[in-house]
């Protein structure tokens, strides 16, 4: 089939000779509009939103809403249950990453653990919660677990059930990229599964490893509805409640303070972001 | 050879070279047969390169020797020890890999000292063994590099020294020069076997490279779909192949009708002995190297059964390659270039054909087989 | 006849060329550490999913027993024309396929390019596009607000939630696509394309992409599995999905046990379909 129509034909050298035309960076400016548009002007819009009162001029005061001990204690709870959700999540996931990933590229557990990790990563909200509550709250199918209401056992059970898929999607790859001469060669040279874990495959996963962690803390920071319908104690109220306590949540009677709650999130997340970029450049040098 | 550190173990007593004796070993995968009752053995010291195409079963039998997988059937032997059960960490061989096996977030150093630690020897012992190591290689300037930062023969002679820092009893080399340039390559394999030499520890190397084989070898095992058809010194399986397979894998072969009579072979008017003496009188193909097929004395006929014209001449520094079309066949003959040098397509010339002892077959070959540049 | 044969040819790179053994011992412990893993883990996903399943066969007036009405009840409906399920399953699925178009059209081209040409904005891609990821939906459907209105000013369909839903995909699909533009050559195949005369769209669309087929499957996937599960941003905008849909049924009827049939069969039809799809991208095996 022929190629495309075209005003550059023959074996020229690609890049020879051409009108001086624009600079490629160009290519990418779809993208970045798309992204400017519906990603970085709406979080642009919460940032100014969070420091300007309700009749839209600038108040610099709401900030010092973050020293209202109230939001600070939602605050250090967040970062409490995101910080075990993401640790839990991650070892866990990296387990179940390894063993999916030692198995065979095309076989039907490879298939199926990664269309459930698909899945799965995405629950969250009213449906795991209510799932939790009816195995292991009050009546509870399988047994009725007494620390389920406290915090933050209950709800770092339940974000661990979407940390484990999404550790298993980000950290797979990683494990592709160990080379199976690494393994052998030091099988060769006398190491035992123990020792190269501990001298190869530990320290080249380790930036990988942190950075998914790093994302999957990023990820339960922005997982409010979850943690909502579970303090609603879902069981005992109509899931009407469960509207008015997201729209309250959300506050929007009162923009600004929630604007400022999520200012500070988002705030939280991007210095876990750079964080996971830097990371993320030692892994990619050896294990591409 | 005695003075050098490698020939002498961490207490200073004199190396002793160990034999490897591979007996009946058999390994599939399914359906497919990778080895089949092969027997093999090294002698001390030796160097034995396998040679053969892909999936001939040299790569299995590095590998079952090495440990890193099990053989269906079989016993290995090292030293006269059994060490068929014995898992690869327990083996006492070093191994260097066709690539990528360096560990990426250790220097040179790191990686050439590893075998060491594992063994808990004391860092200052490890460090001035992995410089000996270093320096055998040639690379003691690059001890606090990274592998990304060493080009691709450097990187092998680090995992070279690696594999010998830890005094194997066995060298292990799985295609180590295939991902190099041609250049390098020949560098690399002479300094190969020169450290070998010197270090005088028995090696099995694995190529499908015909000439690094000839090249550095002992004895070259010639390999084919899981069995050794001629274990040989080189120049033994290059002019006396046992086989037809080993005559057209190791270096070029004209393939000639012929008829054999009395012990030799007919072939287009010359008589040439025969390498199985005893061969029954018949029809048959026989394998003529090029550099056995010369120009005619200029007293021979203008025309006959050697007679033809050139197609092509290719220049290959001292010798060039000559294809010949005489009507009813193509022929490559293997000229000194300065023979050749008045020699352009369309020429018209007779060949002579040496009488060397050749092999023949009774395989007529594909009809009308075409002529395959190298 | 006479013929020359030629040395045995070199294979072109140093890859394995089939999958090299392992020494049983390893192989066995490998297996069992695999097996337990899997079953483990398989427990932990399942039983809740078990627990809803249990809850949703529950009868409406007498617990303890038995009973579909839940189930049926998803079905049915009272009134004329088009049940609101049904529709909303179709607007759901075509949602699913337009924000997978989008996706693929917008990051397809721009990773490749950036591969090509502008390698360092990767990182800066790559940042963008685990952005999402991190910042809550709760956030940004508040900064969404404005834009949505402007939106609807054109469109009141609910398909337009596709502008926002190809963002909240970007982390997976990034992820899946990255994957499979480093295990290709995109420098080598693009120029041998572009000196045969090869227009940039062809480089793209017939010779790059159709090497990355895995990836793109994988992408695609994942995207569809968070359309289909998406529920925050659809109900905070006033739009009907599938979710929302489903949680409307679950309101208007007294028969708490709906919610849970109703969560399972979404969870249950988004599994089926992905793996589905994952089976349609298979590497055709050997033909002989």
């Amino acid at each position: 089939m022929a190629v495309a129509t075209t005003t550059k034909t023959g074996a020229r050298p690609s890049w020879a000779g051409r009108r001086p035309s624009a600079p490629p960076w160009v290519g990418t400016v779809p993208f970045f509009a798309y992204l400017a548009v519906f990603l970085l002007w709406p979080t642009g819009i919460v940032i100014v939103d969070a420091v300007k009162n309700p009749n839209g001029a600038w108040a610099f005061s709401n900030l010092s809403e973050l020293g209202n001990p109230l939001v600070r204690g939602y605050f250090i709870g967040s970062f409490k249950l995101c910080l075990l959700s993401s640790l839990t999540g991650a070892v866990l996931g990296a387990i179940l990453a390894y063993a999916v990933a030692s198995g065979d590229p095309d076989g039907v557990i490879r298939r199926l653990y990664v269309a459930v990790s698909g899945v799965l990563a995405q629950t969250g909200g009213v449906t795991l919660a209510f799932a939790f509550l009816v195995t292991i709250g009050p009546v509870g199918l399988l047994f009725h677990a007494s620390w389920y209401f406290d915090f933050p056992w209950g709800i770092t059970l339940i974000y661990t059930y979407f940390q484990i898929p999404l550790m298993v999607l980000v950290f797979m790859p990683a494990i592709d990229g160990l080379k199976i001469q690494w393994r052998e060669a030091s099988e060769n040279l006398g190491a035992s599964s123990w020792q190269y874990w501990r001298h190869v495959g530990g320290p080249l996963l380790l930036p990988a490893f942190l950075g998914a962690t790093l994302l999957l803390f990023a990820n339960a920071l922005s997982a409010f509805a979850t943690i909502q319908a579970w303090e609603n104690q879902i069981a005992y109220i109509v899931p009407q409640q469960i509207s008015t306590a997201m729209s309250s949540e959300v506050g929007l009677s009162n923009v600004n303070v929630a604007d400022l709650l999520a200012l500070g999130m988002v705030v939280m997340v991007a210095i876990v972001m750079t964080g996971y970029a830097l990371l993320l450049r030692r892994a990619a040098r050896w294990l591409r | 050879m005695t003075s050098s550190p490698m020939t002498r173990t961490q207490d200073g007593a004199a190396r002793t070279a160990v034999e490897v004796r591979m007996e009946g070993l058999s390994r599939h995968y399914g359906h497919v047969v990778a080895l089949d009752r092969l027997d093999l053995t090294l002698q001390p010291g030796e160097l034995i390169v396998l040679l053969g195409p892909s999936g001939c079963g040299k790569t299995t039998t590095l590998r079952l020797l090495a440990g890193l997988e099990d053989a269906d059937t079989g016993q290995i032997f090292v030293g006269g020890k059994d060490i068929t059960r014995l898992p690869a960490s327990k083996r006492d061989m070093g191994m260097v890999f066709q690539a990528y096996s360096l560990f990426p977030h250790m220097t040179v150093r790191q990686n050439v000292a590893f075998g060491l630690r594992l063994r808990h020897v004391g860092a200052a012992q490890r460090d001035k063994r992995a410089m000996e190591m270093l320096e055998l290689v040639d690379l003691p300037t690059q001890a606090d590099r990274y592998p990304h930062q060493l080009s691709g023969g450097q990187q092998q002679r680090v995992a070279l020294a690696r594999a010998l820092a830890i005094e194997p009893q066995v060298l292990l080399l799985d295609e180590p020069l295939s991902a190099l340039d041609a250049k390098v390559r020949a560098q690399l394999r002479d300094q190969i076997r020169r450290i070998q030499l010197e270090v005088g520890i028995t090696t099995l190397f694995v190529t499908h490279d015909q000439e690094e084989a000839l090249a550095i070898a002992d004895r070259v095992g010639v390999m084919r779909e899981g069995h050794l058809e001629q274990l040989a010194p080189p120049t033994e399986v290059y002019s006396r192949p046992a086989t037809s397979f080993v005559a057209e894998f190791v270096g070029l072969s004209n393939r000639l009708s012929g008829e054999v009579r009395g012990g030799n072979v007919i072939v287009r008017g010359c008589t040439l002995p025969l390498v199985e003496q005893d061969r029954p009188d018949g029809q048959v193909v026989a394998l003529v190297r090029p550099e056995a097929v010369t120009l005619a004395s200029h007293d021979a006929p203008g025309s006959g059964p050697l007679s033809g014209t050139v197609i092509a001449v290719t220049f290959l520094g001292a010798t060039s390659r000559v294809s010949v079309d005489l009507g009813d066949a193509t022929v490559l003959a293997q000229l000194p270039t300065s023979e050749a040098a008045t020699l352009t397509a369309g020429s018209r010339i007779v060949l002579a054909i040496r009488p060397d002892p050749v092999l023949v077959s009774a395989d007529s070959g594909p009809a009308g087989a075409a002529e395959e540049e190298a | 006849m006479a013929a020359v044969t030629s040395v045995g040819e070199a294979p072109l790179a140093p890859s394995a060329k089939r999958p090299p053994g392992m020494q049983a011992g390893r192989r066995r412990r490998l297996n069992i550490f695999r097996y337990v893993v899997f079953t483990i883990f398989g427990l932990f996903f399942l039983l809740p999913l078990l627990a809803v399943a249990r809850f949703s066969l529950e009868a409406p007036t007498k617990l303890g027993t038995w009973s579909v009405t839940a189930w049926r009840q998803i079905a049915s409906y009272q009134g004329t024309g088009i049940p609101p399920l049904l529709s909303s399953i179709e607007i759901t699925l075509e949602l699913a396929v337009i924000t997978c178009a989008v996706m693929l059209i917008l990051l397809v081209p721009t990773m490749i390019w950036v591969q090509l040409r502008v390698q360092w904005l990767a990182r800066t891609i790559e940042f963008l596009c685990l952005l999402p990821l991190t910042i809550p939906a709760i956030v940004l459907v508040v900064g969404l607000g404005e834009i949505y209105v402007k939106i609807q000013r054109i469109s009141l369909s609910a398909l337009m939630l596709f502008w926002v839903y190809v963002i909240l995909a970007l982390p997976y699909a990034y992820r899946a696509l990255a994957a499979g533009l480093t295990a290709i050559d995109v420098t080598t195949l693009s120029e041998a394309a572009r000196s045969l005369g090869a227009s940039w769209f062809t480089v793209i669309v017939r010779v790059i992409a159709p090497n990355m087929r895995a990836a793109i499957l994988n992408a695609v996937v994942l995207t569809t599995s968070l359309v289909l599960g998406e529920f925050t941003i659809a109900y905070l905008l006033l739009y009907t999905n599938l979710q929302v849909e489903l949680y409307s049924i679950s309101r208007n009827t007294p028969n708490a046990s709906v919610l849970f049939s109703t969560t399972l069969a979404a969870l249950v039809f988004t599994f089926l379909l992905l793996l589905i799809v994952s089976y349609a991208g298979r590497r055709r095996r050997g033909r002989g």
